[in-house]
């Protein structure tokens, strides 16, 4: 009888391991296959040699030229019989591209922030006639297609003078314009905060707003640092309003919009280095943020699941 | 036909047998809730409106029929009872509002309504010689566009000033009614006291509601509007006129009477279609392996829990364009992986990952999967760590082993808690516009002709995209946004009134 437990414990412990070991094959396999691509960026931005493509996976010649002719607003282009020139003053103004984009970034983080944060408080805790219907409205405009209002907004920046040589202002102006149908998150969190604090603090004499900045916004720090990082995500991923403010002024693209145009196949042919460039341009980009991200990881976590589930 | 069952009955069914009930009841019930719409949900709206409407005018008829001078002379001069009673500030306000919709209207606003109607009439012309060789100046013509913007933003203030004149005629007879009554009037310091209290939502709503206004409510009406004009390229202001078509572009859908070299209704349909299978795939593929995913990174046992999702959240930290081009670029006949492959002599040719027209659909789904998973993982693993562990507990005294526990209790809870969440990815997939566009451009292009540009993996979003702004039909393109919208908002309307975290939203409180 104590053999046959001890046995059955010990199978039970073996089915345990195999499990384990199975799953540990399965997390290194979706490691590779989720980390590959970033690998092959990196080492892409360092090969020196010529070519869109090559047949191997690591360059055989490392160097850093592609950064440095990215900075230079350089490329080494192809000539008619195929030989090479070096290092041809290009379109790419790289520099200008990640400064427009950081400039919109920051504007729009904290106009947006306050926004977002006073919407969501105001939808949260305030109680007025026209709260349900507003929800509902923001809920139902959030369903119309983007591009659907995108040639209206075109127009309109137009008549303004805000497109071309101004989109910068344009594009902020789109992002934060309607900002504020983003509530969802923010307002899911400010829901969980007690009711009694307010009413506690209402019956010391505060007013609404004192109760804002004195009991909400304090407890909110979460919530706050996780819409600034959205809203600083936001503006650098935006291809398709980006693209149509600034058709044919390559100085006032921003990074999404420039390096689409650096990996299109026309780019690629005339360049010999247009693809190393285009992972150069990549890392560059991609660097900060991975590294903002990650440092304020714990935030954005939070926001995910405990907004996504408060809807 | 399902008989009704009773709630012990319901209980002691298994898993597939309610499903299969609720399925059919949902049906049978159907027509019930539809007609219910239509009888009282319908009729009950259209009460509150008139009651509405009702008291609005007799709180005018009061203030003409009961109302002072002062009242009287507020129906033509706004504010005017207010600043003869001391209100400086409001009566102030409403006066230079009125002071400035009647600039606005005389100087430009009346004009531009009066083209309304026909959106512009004097066509561009070049200057040029005449048959006798004599100069013609050219016209500098109307601007359709234009005008039809003006027209739209003229109503739209038209619309605030009605309003403005209600509320001034309101307030100044409310402040003769407080008079009369011999109580105290609200001084401008109060009225701004309030507007931090009472009135607090007004002061944070102002701001970002103007702007609603502007950047999406404005866009949106202004493309219903395009939907009933003929403007496309043969009609691009502001070198030509276009004008109202009626329901031309909704015809022009369905019976393919819109000439333009495009079979609107065939690409549409098969677009469509083609998009719901997208978002259903894109969805629940997703959900199911990030779950998967989730789960094994959080099995008690496993260590190294935060390097596996350190990994994962990669392709959340890396901006997504980024990684969407890398992939485009990698997938491609010449891309990487083809070249490797071939090195390596495992395939022939290239495998047209992107360029096939049925394989394209798998690759831009799978890629999806790379790029959503983590969201997926993340949420899950915060609502697994919220499932009480005494659930566990008393499943594995009953003898419930780990295959059981998970479709008895994991499943069930998590799918609970992220019902919300599951539609709005759904919705935001029929419009995922990034992934299609940066990563297959939505081709390989339609082999069939007529086709409009459409390519086989196009969403009807990217399509819309490249209507816009290739074949520059916008008079259809509106009308396919205004399908979409239909679509998608009766969709989450009916699931969203039917999810349980939207009702319970005071719950936290």
């Amino acid at each position: 009888m104590a053999t046959k437990t001890k046995k059955k414990y010990r199978s039970k412990k073996a089915v345990e391991r195999g499990t384990n070991i199975a799953i540990y094959i399965i997390l290194v396999i979706i490691s590779v296959v989720w980390l590959f691509p970033y690998l092959f960026l990196i080492l892409q931005s360092l090969r020196g040699e010529p070519g869109a493509t090559t047949n191997y996976f690591f360059p055989k010649q490392w160097t850093f030229g592609n950064y440095i002719r990215l900075f230079q607003n350089k490329g080494i282009k192809m000539a008619n019989d195929g030989s090479t020139f070096v290092a041809t003053t290009g379109q790419y103004n790289f520099l200008r591209w990640y400064g427009n984009t950081l400039l919109i970034a920051i504007v729009v983080t904290v106009v947006q922030t306050v926004i977002v944060v006073a919407t969501s408080y105001a939808l949260s805790r305030l109680r007025f006639r026209m709260r349900k219907p507003l929800m509902n409205l923001m809920l139902i405009l959030g369903m119309f297609p983007g591009i659907m209002s995108m040639t209206a907004l075109y127009f309109l920046l137009e008549l303004i003078g805000l497109t071309q040589k101004m989109s910068i202002l344009g594009l902020i102006l789109v992002y934060v314009g309607s900002s504020c149908m983003g509530y969802y998150v923010c307002k899911g969190f400010f829901d969980t905060i007690p009711r009694s604090l307010d009413e506690a603090a209402r019956i010391d004499g505060a007013n609404r707003q004192t109760v804002f900045f004195k009991v909400i916004l304090p407890l909110s720090k979460p919530i706050i640092i996780y819409t600034i990082l959205t809203a600083f995500l936001g503006p650098w991923g935006d291809y398709m309003f980006a693209s149509l403010l600034t058709m044919g002024q390559p100085d006032y693209w921003n990074v999404a919009v420039g390096l689409r145009d650096m990996i299109q196949r026309e780019s690629l042919a005339n360049w010999q280095d247009g693809f190393q460039r285009f992972c150069a341009a990549a890392v560059i980009v991609s660097l900060p943020i991975t590294i903002l991200f990650f440092i304020l990881q714990r935030y954005y976590v939070e926001g995910v699941t405990g907004g996504s589930v408060k809807g | 036909m399902a008989k009704a069952v009773t709630e012990l009955e319901y209980l002691g069914m298994s898993g597939w047998q309610k499903f299969c009930y609720r399925f059919v009841t949902f049906f049978q019930r159907l027509p019930a809730v539809i007609l219910n719409f239509f009888r009282v949900t319908i009729p009950g709206l259209g009460r509150r409106i008139w009651n509405a409407i009702k008291s609005v005018f007799r709180t005018i008829w009061n203030a003409a029929a009961h109302g002072d001078w002062k009242t009287r002379f507020s129906f033509v001069i706004f504010g005017f009872s207010q600043f003869a009673n001391k209100q400086i500030m409001r009566g102030l306000l409403f006066f230079v509002f009125e002071f400035l919709f009647i600039i606005y209207m005389s100087l430009f606003g009346a004009g531009q309504l009066r083209y309304f109607s026909t959106l512009g009439e004097v066509e561009r012309t070049k200057p040029g010689w005449g048959p006798n060789g004599e100069m013609i100046e050219g016209a500098v013509g109307d601007h359709s566009l234009l005008i039809l913007l003006y027209g739209l933003l003229t109503i739209l203030f038209i619309l605030a000033f009605i309003y403005a004149w209600y509320a001034s005629v309101k307030s100044a007879y409310a402040v003769q009614q407080y008079k009369e009554a011999n109580q105290h009037l609200s001084t401008a310091k109060e009225d701004i006291k309030r507007l931090a209290d009472a009135q607090y939502h007004k002061t944070l709503l102002t701001g970002p509601l103007i702007g609603l206004t502007i950047f999406t409510i404005l866009p949106i009406l202004f493309m219903i509007f395009i939907a009933f004009t003929n403007y496309d390229i043969d009609h691009l202001a502001p070198e030509y006129l276009f004008t109202w078509s009626g329901f031309n572009n909704f015809k022009a859908l369905f019976d393919g009477s819109y000439g333009k070299g495009v079979e609107f209704g065939r690409v549409f349909g098969q677009l469509l279609l083609w998009t719901v299978i997208w978002a259903f795939f894109a969805t629940f593929s997703n959900y199911i392996v990030g779950m998967i995913v989730a789960l094994m990174i959080n099995k008690k046992g496993i260590r190294l829990k935060k390097l596996w999702r350190t990994v994962l959240i990669m392709t959340i930290a890396v901006p997504q364009f980024v990684s969407l081009l890398l992939m485009s670029n990698m997938l491609g006949d010449e891309g990487v992986i083809n070249k490797l492959l071939q090195t390596w002599g495992i395939i022939g040719s290239p495998i047209k990952f992107l360029s096939d027209k049925y394989l394209v659909k798998v690759t831009v789904i799978v890629v999806n999967m790379w790029i959503g998973i983590p969201y997926t993982m993340l949420m899950v693993s915060g609502i697994l760590m919220n499932i009480p562990a005494d659930l566990y507990e008393s499943a594995r005294i009953d003898g419930a082993g780990p295959v059981k526990m998970y479709f008895k209790i994991t499943l069930p809870y998590v799918f609970h808690v992220t019902t919300p969440y599951l539609i709005s990815t759904f919705v935001g997939n029929l419009n995922n516009f990034g992934v299609i566009y940066l990563l297959s451009g939505g081709g390989p292009t339609m082999s069939r002709a007529r086709s409009g540009g459409a390519g086989e993996s196009d969403l009807l979003i990217t399509w819309l995209y490249k209507l816009i702004t290739d074949k520059k039909t916008y008079g259809v393109a509106s009308v396919i946004s205004i399908l979409m919208f239909l679509l998608t908002s009766i969709l989450s309307l009916i699931v969203y009134n039917r999810s349980k975290a939207v009702k319970n939203e005071e719950d936290f409180m």
